[in-house]
């Protein structure tokens, strides 16, 4: 596989045409606005926490084929899950995205494993992390609204 | 050829053999070509700008107007001696006139700082809707220090500005213009002439945002009759960290210094200091010698070139580029179709965002923008985050336009499989 395939991997371009949780969450106990100030995409996280589980997440906004993915993956992967586990999946991919992490141990992270094409791109590692950094902020202890890539 | 022509150096129109000067386009780029499409946010320089440069940092390297030495004298020589190019290359009636900064930016800036300084609540200071984010903040910040209102005319579907509108929105209040000469987000011409006339009309100043125009177009800031004119160096085939801002004398006279330090003082004591001439007074600390000197370089290599055949070289790729992106590549639209286009061609596909279509044809070679290109409000006049952006410089070639199509062919291809 070259750089370019690598990249737009046959899940990146599924979860970019069909997006998972997409639209708004009308009993969400947080909202995060996400900017990517490089491109002007935005996107709108909705988390429902309930006794430490994300118990529903959706997403909505603008965003190239990567940034959608990624965010689509996310949701995908962490509703249902206790908030901690989802902090340490942030970890996980953060270190994946930013090359700290090989493919080959990415095995765990089974599906998101197709994120890691972006380490070859530097631009786009912030598209590829703009939704998990809502997932940080919405779910963390960090209680700001509103999260940018820079 | 005739007699009165026979001193008039032939200006250079063999677009081909000129390419030849750039270094940077003759390189593989993800082992492709470079076909180099970003012009409008940084062009490429000149092996002539390269040599003035270095010889400048291997030889000259010292301060300006300073030094009684050898170096500082010859220093000096080149930085004033760019000065006197570019007052030459835009018709600036005086050196005066020429003050060095960092780039548009900076010279717009300096007018909002210091001229602005004289603005009160009530004042207006007026841009357009295509105006880049460097043409809309220092008026924003002016308006949070003075009380000034900030009144923007609107642009038409097409990307032309909406000249009724602003006719309309000039008025008694009105102290500041400011708008492009050509828009970098759209390519959009200005009909500046005009504009600036009926500026005056109301007895307001005119700052013109010339960034996008230099490269392309002839300047004479005497026959514009603008108060402000600002570009920058690098995309006028300079060096980053350059830029001029060309304000009438009288203007500049009045203004207070916009930054204060060395070089822009004639004394100084700790109960006051008094304020060097013009151009200087604009110019605190030491410049950036260097670039400065790599400008002049580039506005001699401008100079050499024949700007009807570059206007009309460049016109010709956009046309081709237009209709072919049109016709061959399924879902795209093209943003920004005033009558009057400079060397930008932006546009949208369908289903692609343009970060993926900027990344898909770099993987070819071929460099493009994708973004918002720094002109925010001008996306969400038309109800878009992003769009790809092609822009042309007279080295581009036919072969680049078709290795942008083949590029974004790769990227329909990815997308819609």
């Amino acid at each position: 596989m070259d750089e370019l395939q690598e990249l737009y991997r046959e899940v990146i371009l599924d979860h970019n045409r069909n997006p998972r949780n997409f639209g708004e969450l009308a009993d969400a106990t947080r909202v995060v606005a996400g900017v990517n100030p490089l491109c002007g995409d935005k996107m709108t996280l909705y988390v429902k926490l309930a006794a430490g589980k994300i118990e529903d997440i959706r997403f909505q906004g603008t965003g190239c084929a990567i940034s959608v993915a990624s965010s689509s993956l996310m949701t995908e992967r962490v509703k249902g899950l206790p908030v901690v586990l989802a902090l340490q999946l942030f970890d996980k991919v953060h270190d994946l995205l930013t090359g700290r992490r090989e493919h080959e141990q990415a095995a765990d992270l089974d599906k998101l494993a197709a994120l890691g094409g972006v380490r070859e791109y530097p631009s786009r590692v912030k598209c590829a992390s703009l939704g998990w950094h809502a997932l940080k902020s919405a779910v963390g202890d960090d209680t700001t609204s509103n999260v940018t890539t820079e | 050829m005739a007699t009165a022509e026979r001193h008039v150096p032939q200006l250079k129109r063999d677009f081909a053999a000129l390419r030849r000067d750039f270094p940077a386009l003759h390189q593989l780029v993800h082992g492709k070509p470079l076909a180099y499409l970003d012009n409008a946010a940084s062009s490429q320089s000149p092996v002539s700008v390269h040599e003035a440069v270095a010889e400048q940092q291997r030889l000259n390297h010292s301060n300006v107007h300073r030094g009684v030495h050898q170096l500082s004298e010859r220093s000096t020589a080149a930085y004033e001696g760019a000065r006197e190019k570019v007052r030459r290359f835009i018709n600036a009636s005086s050196l005066a006139e020429v003050v060095f900064t960092r780039g548009t930016t900076e010279s717009i800036n300096l007018v909002a700082g210091s001229f602005g300084q004289r603005l009160g609540a009530g004042d207006e200071v007026l841009i357009t809707g295509l105006e880049h984010h460097s043409n809309i903040v220092p008026w924003q910040l002016l308006r949070e220090r003075t009380g000034a209102r900030l009144v923007v005319a609107p642009i038409r579907d097409d990307g032309s500005l909406d000249v009724g509108a602003f006719d309309a929105l000039l008025g008694p209040r009105t102290k500041i213009v400011a708008f492009a000469h050509v828009s970098n987000a759209l390519g959009t011409v200005n009909p500046v002439e005009a504009l600036i006339a009926k500026a005056h009309a109301v007895g307001a100043v005119v700052l013109v945002d010339g960034a996008q125009a230099v490269p392309h177009l002839r300047v004479d800031v005497q026959a514009l009759d603008c108060d402000f004119y600002a570009f920058s160096g690098h995309k006028m085939f300079g060096p980053t960290g350059t830029g001029v801002l060309y304000g009438k004398r009288a203007l500049l006279e009045e203004m207070p210094p916009y930054q204060g330090g060395g070089d822009m003082i004639l004394t100084v004591s700790f109960e006051r200091s008094t304020y060097n001439a013009l151009p200087y007074k604009f110019e605190a600390g030491t410049p950036n010698i260097t670039g400065v000197v790599g400008l002049g370089a580039a506005v001699d290599y401008l100079e050499a070139l024949d700007f009807a055949a570059v206007a009309a070289h460049e016109h010709a790729l956009l046309e081709q580029a237009s209709r072919r992106v049109l016709a061959e590549i399924p879902g795209a639209r093209l943003i920004g179709t005033a009558p009057e286009k400079a060397s930008v061609l932006s546009f949208v596909v369908d289903g692609i965002h343009a970060h993926d279509l900027g990344t898909i044809v770099d993987s070819e070679g071929v460099a493009i923008r994708t973004g918002h290109h720094c002109a925010m409000p001008v996306m969400d006049r038309f109800g878009i985050a992003a769009t790809a952006r092609a822009s042309f410089a007279f080295y581009n070639n036919q072969d680049d336009v078709d290795r942008l199509i083949a590029g974004l062919r790769k990227a329909v291809e990815i997308f819609r499989g």
